[in-house]
């Protein structure tokens, strides 16, 4: 999505968020939320969604955003203003939390390259899920950081594609925030 | 009766009278053909017959304002549910409560490009506050009370129920439910008490304090009125109001400074610019109220009071957040006031600023001759008709804001107009809405002669249910504020601003069975008037009014509260590069 140029407040600086938001898991309800952003011009990096409960009722929306402080914060008002969020819960300004990334990587070679491709990988600790004598699939589990220098480095070995799921997150601690 | 199967059609009528609906607005259409069979086998809801489902849906809105219940809507499918796709969205960006049921092919259907389909919850997805598609006919009559109470609490809005052909066929059993409480939206109702208290002590020590009061005011009811009035009494605050707070707050008290922003006047505008403490009630800092948000009211500490936590911050920073509804926020701040034994601080040196800026008398206008001044036709009307306490409609452009101007408002719900959205088109079915809800009051759409064209096949309605609306037409001959802004922004050329090609409006009320009146000169008004609220019918007033009046007093786009033209000879024709791309 293009970045919202606001410049209303020229001297505000984008921040990088994170937000967990709980909604009834019904029709047209992720439609909801990624129209609002399309609508209101906000920016999503990342988005990723799955039914938490036994009975599929509520799923959780993670989704990676940035903006000036003030946009972040509309973004949480208009959220949670939609009549099927339960919560949403800004992780970047809740502090202490986990955010971790899966991703699966191609990787095609023989020889030297292919032998180098195994070895950053072990660094890493990505794990071969499928091979074949001229080619690797890697999964990759770790920050977002992690995962790009990851595929950053995997260019040079023979990078052929590239699936992201997007990132997932929680809050640190015992409870449920 | 209990426990018996009823029609999903029979469920949605004994739902709506489990609500006490007593009116809906509609067209029917394939899609529709059972729940039209259902209200044919009753009689406790009165279906109202428009001519266009946009129509429908501002007659529901009319309806709604002017009553304070929420307005109810029944279209069809495809082209119905997109004809009131406008009317859903004026109601959304307006804060008006409204239900909208629309037909929709049979669920095995959806998807397949079917007759009449249109992905109805798709397009109203994000012009209503929320929409529902009934599969089951099993939750039908708890999709509808929930749409009700989804519509009407909070900030109200527009709800949309898609009901399939199928849904509406087959049976299930309905049982009226128990008092809603919804899982997940919940807004908050009472204010925080420590947040109002530090408001209380700022409006206390202000000595440049402002009320700026919305359309929150008269969604939150008749009481947050009077609260209002309680509050600037005690607090000395002069009150100035948005277009759709009007009638809020008395426009004859004294310490009213009439309406703000693009089109308000001197005396508010400075007064928003110049204030120590501004405090919002119910509305949001809307683009035509703020002007240049960098030279927006520089030297104020804020206070903003909505039920809707998204308006805080959205344009304009504020100091201090209230979220609750603004008639429950007044009145603990009246109570601390009272309790505290308050005075005001000194606002002598404020005041006196304020007797210099309404000197300057920003609303005049000069009638001479014979040639009607608009603001004169709308001063006139008022005149003749204020004691009667009117309803009064309008359609969008400058006769709205002549209107909003120029005819003073007592009393909440008798102003209608669409502020956000600004949708000709809006006038004459909104006040055939309110005839419906308020039978024994009197109702005009103060419109243009461009903007009646766009509903005017609904002169008919009002005529097939005997409804004794007055549409009064300040006719100029012009889409008169298009070309206000190609005076200001494009050196005068007018193109296709111009309303060529006008039909005798005299004759076309009359062929719809309407009485027609025509005012030429302003020795024919005051008759005219008169003529006109004298039959007992309705009556289509074309009144002629100078063609070339612009509407003054004005903040240029791009421009601040203490930019203000006053009058045409200030115009230059041009503007800012930067001000261009501004609407």
């Amino acid at each position: 999505m293009a970045p919202r140029t606001k410049s209303l407040f020229p001297e505000e600086i984008s921040e990088r968020h994170t937000l967990s938001i709980l909604v009834d898991n019904e029709a047209g309800v992720l439609g909801r939320i990624v129209g609002l952003f399309s609508a209101r011009g906000y920016n999503i990096e990342s988005l990723t969604v799955a039914d938490i409960t036994q009975d599929e009722a509520v799923s959780r929306i993670t989704i990676v955003t940035s903006g000036p402080r003030r946009v972040i914060d509309q973004i949480t008002a208009q959220l949670d203003r939609l009549v099927p969020v339960h919560s949403v819960t800004d992780l970047t300004e809740l502090g202490p939390h986990v955010e971790r990334e899966l991703a699966l990587v191609k990787v095609a070679g023989t020889g030297e390259s292919r032998a180098e491709a195994l070895r950053l990988a072990g660094i890493f600790r990505a794990r071969p899920v499928d091979t074949t004598t001229q080619s690797f699939v890697f999964e990759i589990s770790g920050s977002t950081v992690k995962v790009d220098q990851f595929i950053e480095l995997m260019r040079e070995v023979g990078l052929v594609e590239v699936a992201r799921g997007g990132v997932v997150a929680l809050s640190r601690g015992a409870e449920a925030r | 009766m209990q426990g018996r199967e009823l029609s999903g059609a029979d469920i949605i009528v004994k739902a709506l009278v489990d609500l006490g609906v007593d009116t809906i607005f509609g067209y029917p259409g394939g899609a529709v053909l059972p729940i039209y069979d259902a209200l044919f086998r009753q009689n406790k809801i009165r279906h109202i017959l428009v001519r266009h489902e946009q129509a429908a849906v501002h007659a529901a809105e009319g309806y709604a304002r002017s009553t304070g219940r929420p307005g109810v809507v029944l279209v069809t499918s495809g082209p119905g549910a997109t004809n009131a796709v406008t009317g859903i969205t004026d109601a959304l960006m307006d804060s008006i409560p409204l239900v909208v049921l629309t037909g929709q092919v049979a669920t095995h259907l959806i998807g397949s490009d079917a007759f009449q389909e249109c992905d109805t919850v798709g397009i109203t997805r994000h012009c209503s506050k929320h929409n529902y598609l009934v599969k089951e006919t099993a939750r039908l009559g708890a999709v509808i009370h929930e749409a009700f109470h989804i519509a009407t609490a909070g900030r109200p809005g527009p709800v949309v129920v898609d009901i399939p052909k199928n849904v509406q066929v087959a049976t299930a059993r309905y049982e009226k439910p128990a008092r809603i409480e919804h899982k997940t939206y919940r807004p908050r109702v009472k204010g925080d008490l420590a947040a109002i208290e530090a408001a209380v002590d700022m409006l206390a020590s202000a000595e440049r304090p402002i009320l700026y009061i919305g359309g929150g005011v008269i969604n939150s009811g008749p009481g947050a009125a009077q609260l209002l009035r309680d509050l600037a009494r005690l607090s000395h605050a002069p009150v100035t109001s948005t277009l759709m707070g009007l009638g809020a707050f008395p426009a004859s008290d004294p310490q009213f400074l009439g309406m703000l922003g693009m089109h308000g006047t001197y005396e508010a505008n400075f007064a928003m610019n110049q204030c120590d403490l501004m405090l919002c009630l119910g509305a949001r800092f809307d683009d035509r109220v703020t002007g240049r948000l960098d030279g927006f009211s520089p030297s104020s500490r804020k206070v903003h009071v909505d039920i809707d936590p998204s308006s805080f911050n959205k344009t304009v920073r504020v100091d201090l957040t209230i979220e609750g509804d603004v008639g429950h926020v007044l009145e603990d701040m009246v109570k601390l006031w009272r309790a505290r034994g308050l005075q005001p601080a000194d606002q002598q040196d404020w005041w006196s600023r304020i007797r210099g800026w309404r000197e300057k008398n920003s609303l005049a206008f000069r009638q001479e001759g014979a040639k009607i001044q608009p603001q004169h036709a709308i001063r006139r009307l008022w005149e003749a008709t204020h004691r009667r306490n009117p309803i009064i409609t309008t359609e969008v452009g400058q006769h709205q804001m002549w209107a909003a101007q120029h005819f003073d408002f007592e009393q909440p719900n008798k102003w209608l107009t669409s502020g956000g959205l600004g949708t000709m088109g809006y006038g004459l079915p909104a006040a055939i809405g309110a005839q419906l809800g308020n039978p024994g009051s009197l109702v005009i759409d103060i419109a243009g002669e461009a903007s009646i064209q766009m509903n005017i096949q609904e002169l008919a309605t009002a005529t097939q249910y005997r409804l004794p609306v007055k549409v009064f037409v300040l006719n100029n001959e012009y889409m008169g504020m298009v070309r206000q802004w190609q005076d200001l922004t494009y050196e005068g050329r007018h193109s296709q601003s111009y309303s060529d090609s006008l039909p005798d409006f005299v004759k076309l009320a009359e062929a719809y069975g309407w009485k027609g009146i025509r005012i030429e000169t302003e020795d024919q008004l005051d008759a005219g008037i008169a003529e006109m609220l004298a039959h007992d019918g309705p009556v289509f007033v074309d009144c002629l009014v100078e063609k070339h009046a612009n509407c003054f007093p004005m903040i240029p786009s791009g421009a601040t509260h203490v930019e203000m033209l006053l009058s045409p000879d200030q115009v230059s024709g041009k503007v800012a590069k930067s001000a261009e791309a501004l609407v």
